[in-house]
């Protein structure tokens, strides 16, 4: 894979133009040179203006936490978006039969696909969850599943995010500024609209309430706070949808019933969108020293007399290790070939692959099954002949804790800079809505960009940027 | 509406009042200290004067040792020991409004987080004494902006509501201690009417509550104790007198009885005092003495602010 020249989305690999990029191409060609540097800075107002909004929600530093902006769209083709939509779909109802079966029938480790180490030691597996019936069967209601691409083909899958997937917001704020800057180029193609995303969560959380709520049932956003990172992303969500944003201690449970403490006395609660880690959901239950949650929820929950989405004990179907399992997954439950594609991880624990691990460290990336935030991982290509050799010793003392991975030649898709367009390496992180009545997508996500030449980081913390994302009609 | 969320809303609006009431008082310390001896009267020092109208004065003497000009005006602008310093209720607003910013319009939100920005650049003890007059328009400019955008931008539900009863108790609160702490000067009708010195004073109280102009197109008169009292107890034409404010917190608590179909002691509590408050002349009150009368008023007052927190806040 990393052999072949770097695939440019608006240019592909030998610099012709791709048909979904045709119209911007000729308009950006027509455009008086100065216009785009006007929009960028007319862009930079708006972001300002905007900024304010962002330093509402953060603190005195918040105006550093602006996350650059490019103006340059990236766009998909409608034949794209539908591949990759029906991928995200297959792949997400996968994930939810998973948590369903190893929360009740375990099939999937009787069957001997996936060892059941890996489900019981993971740290993310909630034993509270273990045979409660959920009327919904659906655990992850919200998914964010980050895509890349290495040529014109394939999507790979790179992460699943399946506990509290963030971005929404920017993708939808992006979209907002697109319209604004560049009416006539918006204009002149068919592009699909995202602006209908949180009519479809309210939907999707609606329609998860327990069989005893009422027809409209109150919805409810659990944030831990204004401190939070996300919590811009929690109030606007909130308020676009029109539902309350509560604290934990704006909940309480009598009676295994779930309410909220309003002006008018308190007011039972159906649904839950919790953005709280499992860990500080219930004091009772789970960490007894988390003052954001609320104490008796999870009985109210295992009562059923309230929906938590996405539900406790998510997370032990998005780790690295379990990860590799997802296309088992796709053909175990489903009995179809999985449409997008795992990057190939080989799992050190097994033998074969521990070997190969050890003997080809230099091009591959090694990376521990719960690490985070590039912790405890190993870039081998950059890593010096000393380095390789420390990691390999810890790879070897704890072969089950490591997973490797190729280096990918990520995308590039082209930013505007000071010195014209140029290309930088993105990724994708669609978000997928499963509520009772099955799967919806909105067309796009929140495409990341990594700023700086050459780099593969697209983190926000790290100079990342984000940039529209256009799927456009067939 | 989420109780905190009313909660928070409620002491946005106190607080943005509180810090321009301090503001006032400042003000009006800084005129009469810069007023020519014979006219201020050189008994009474107008700076200790502000701090017993503005609350806190036993935080002052634990925290300094005299009351000169600057040692009040840090402590009253910019001190972090003041819970009530405006730069601690710039403070207290702000922190409000961001955690009920969706309940804001942004124009709201845009006067108190530019106001607060712009506080941050003064600095504690860097102000001259001849700077303080830019610094307080500063104060009184962004209490009127704020209040402005809440009454041209808000919807008017409970959100509004809530808002506006913070705003009220708190000037209620302030235009009772402001006229308590000079209820000395305000002779009773038969008392021969004094030199200057009293004039001066009473002309500070009406302007701490900008009613100095109100007085005369009311009545046409020159400034008589009495009236003054009468035009900031009585006068429901007066804005922050006690019967506006409390005729302003009656009719926001029934809108929320009516939005909310019950109604509760909050309710019952403001129409009593604004019955008592419209029911009464001026005569009557100094007969059974002003101090009483506003002393009893600042208890009902807080009993009421009470009232609101229990039925609807916690």
């Amino acid at each position: 894979m990393a052999a072949r020249a770097i695939f440019d989305e608006m240019n592909g690999h030998d610099g012709r133009s791709r048909h979904a990029y045709r119209v911007l191409q000729d308009w950006l060609k027509s455009a008086p040179p100065q216009l785009l540097e006007h929009r960028r800075e007319e862009a930079e107002l708006f972001f300002r203006r905007v900024g304010i909004t962002f330093v509402v929600y953060g603190n005195v530093e918040a105006e550093e936490r602006l996350i650059p902006f490019d103006i340059i769209p990236r766009i998909l083709s409608g034949e794209e978006w539908g591949r990759l939509a029906r991928g995200l779909e297959q792949r997400v109802k996968a994930l939810n039969l998973f948590l369903k079966d190893i929360y009740s029938q375990r099939d999937i480790l009787r069957a001997g696909i996936i060892p059941p180490e890996l489900v019981y030691l993971n740290p993310y597996y909630r034993p509270q969850m273990q045979g409660l019936n959920l009327n919904s069967n659906i655990y992850v209601q919200v998914a964010g599943i980050d895509i890349v691409r290495v040529d014109d083909q394939d999507f790979y899958v790179l992460e699943d995010n399946l506990r509290t997937p963030s971005g929404v917001s920017y993708m939808l704020e992006n979209r907002e500024v697109m319209m604004r800057l560049f009416p006539e180029l918006v204009g002149m193609q068919r592009i699909r609209p995202i602006e209908n995303y949180v009519d479809e969560l309210l939907g999707t959380l609606k329609s998860v309430a327990p069989a005893s709520s009422p027809w409209d049932p109150t919805v409810v956003l659990l944030t831990p706070g204004s401190f939070n990172s996300a919590y811009y992303e929690h109030s606007f969500l909130a308020d676009r949808m029109g539902v309350e944003l509560v604290e934990g201690r704006d909940l309480f449970v009598r009676d295994e019933m779930v309410y909220m403490r309003t002006t008018e006395g308190p007011k039972r609660v159906d649904v839950i969108y919790s953005r709280i880690d499992d860990d500080f959901l219930d004091p009772l239950v789970f960490r007894s020293d988390s003052a954001l949650g609320v104490p008796g929820l999870i009985a109210a929950y295992r009562a059923g007399n309230v929906a938590i989405a996405n539900a406790p004990g998510t997370g032990v179907a998005d780790d690295k290790a379990m990860y590799s399992y997802v296309p088992d997954m796709v053909r175990f439950y489903m009995g179809e070939e999985p449409i997008l594609k795992n990057v190939p991880t080989w799992r050190c624990r097994e033998q074969e692959a521990l070997s190969y691990v050890l003997n080809n460290l230099h091009e591959l990336v090694v990376k521990e099954v719960n690490g985070s935030g590039g912790y405890g991982m190993l870039v081998g290509p950059h890593a010096t002949k000393e380095a390789c050799e420390n990691f390999k010793a810890r790879v070897l003392s704890n072969p089950d804790n490591y997973i490797a991975q190729p280096t990918l030649a990520l995308s590039t898709s082209p930013i505007f800079t000071e010195k014209g367009l140029a290309p930088r390496h993105v990724d994708l992180r669609p978000f997928v809505l499963t509520g009772r009545n099955g799967v919806r997508l909105v067309p796009g996500g929140l495409t990341r960009v990594a700023l700086t030449e050459g780099s593969l980081v697209v983190n926000s913390s790290q100079g990342g940027g984000t940039k529209d994302t256009w799927v456009l009609s067939e | 509406m989420l109780s905190r969320d009313a909660d928070s809303l409620y002491w946005l609006s106190r607080y943005v009042e509180r810090a321009e009431n301090t503001a006032r008082v400042l003000d009006v310390a800084y005129r009469m200290a810069s007023m020519p001896i014979s006219y201020s009267g050189l008994e009474t020092n107008e700076w200790e004067s502000a701090l017993i109208t503005a609350g806190g004065i036993d935080d002052f003497r634990s925290a300094y040792d005299e009351a000169t000009p600057e040692n009040v005006i840090e402590f009253l602008a910019f001190s972090e020991v003041n819970p009530s310093s405006i730069r601690n209720s710039f403070d207290t607003a702000r922190q409000n409004a961001r955690s009920v910013r969706s309940a804001l319009t942004s124009e709201m939100w845009e006067a108190i987080n530019s106001a607060w920005l712009d506080l941050r650049r003064y600095k504690a003890r860097k102000i001259k004494v001849e700077d303080l007059p830019r610094f307080l328009n500063l104060v009184k400019e962004a209490s009127l902006r704020y209040d402005g955008s809440a009454m041209r931008t808000m919807l008017r539900n409970d959100a509004y509501w809530f808002s506006r009863l913070g705003l009220y108790i708190e000037r209620a609160d302030n235009t009772a201690r402001v006229l308590d702490v000079k209820y000395h000067v305000l002779l009773p009708q038969d008392a021969p009417v004094g030199g200057g010195i009293d004039y001066y004073q009473w002309a500070a109280i009406l302007r701490s509550v900008s009613a100095l102009v109100s007085y005369q197109w009311v009545y046409h008169q020159n400034l008589r104790p009495w009236l003054v009292a009468d035009l900031l107890i009585l006068r429901e034409e007066m804005p922050r007198s006690l019967a506006a404010c409390y005729g302003a917190l009656s009719r926001h608590l029934d809108d929320l009885s009516h939005r909310y179909g019950t109604s509760g002691a909050a309710q019952r509590q403001a129409r009593a005092t604004h019955a008592r408050l419209t029911n009464r002349n001026i005569e009557d009150i100094f007969q059974h003495g002003l101090h009483e009368f506003l002393q009893n008023f600042l208890a009902d007052n807080n009993r009421l602010s009470l009232a609101i927190s229990n039925q609807y806040l916690c």
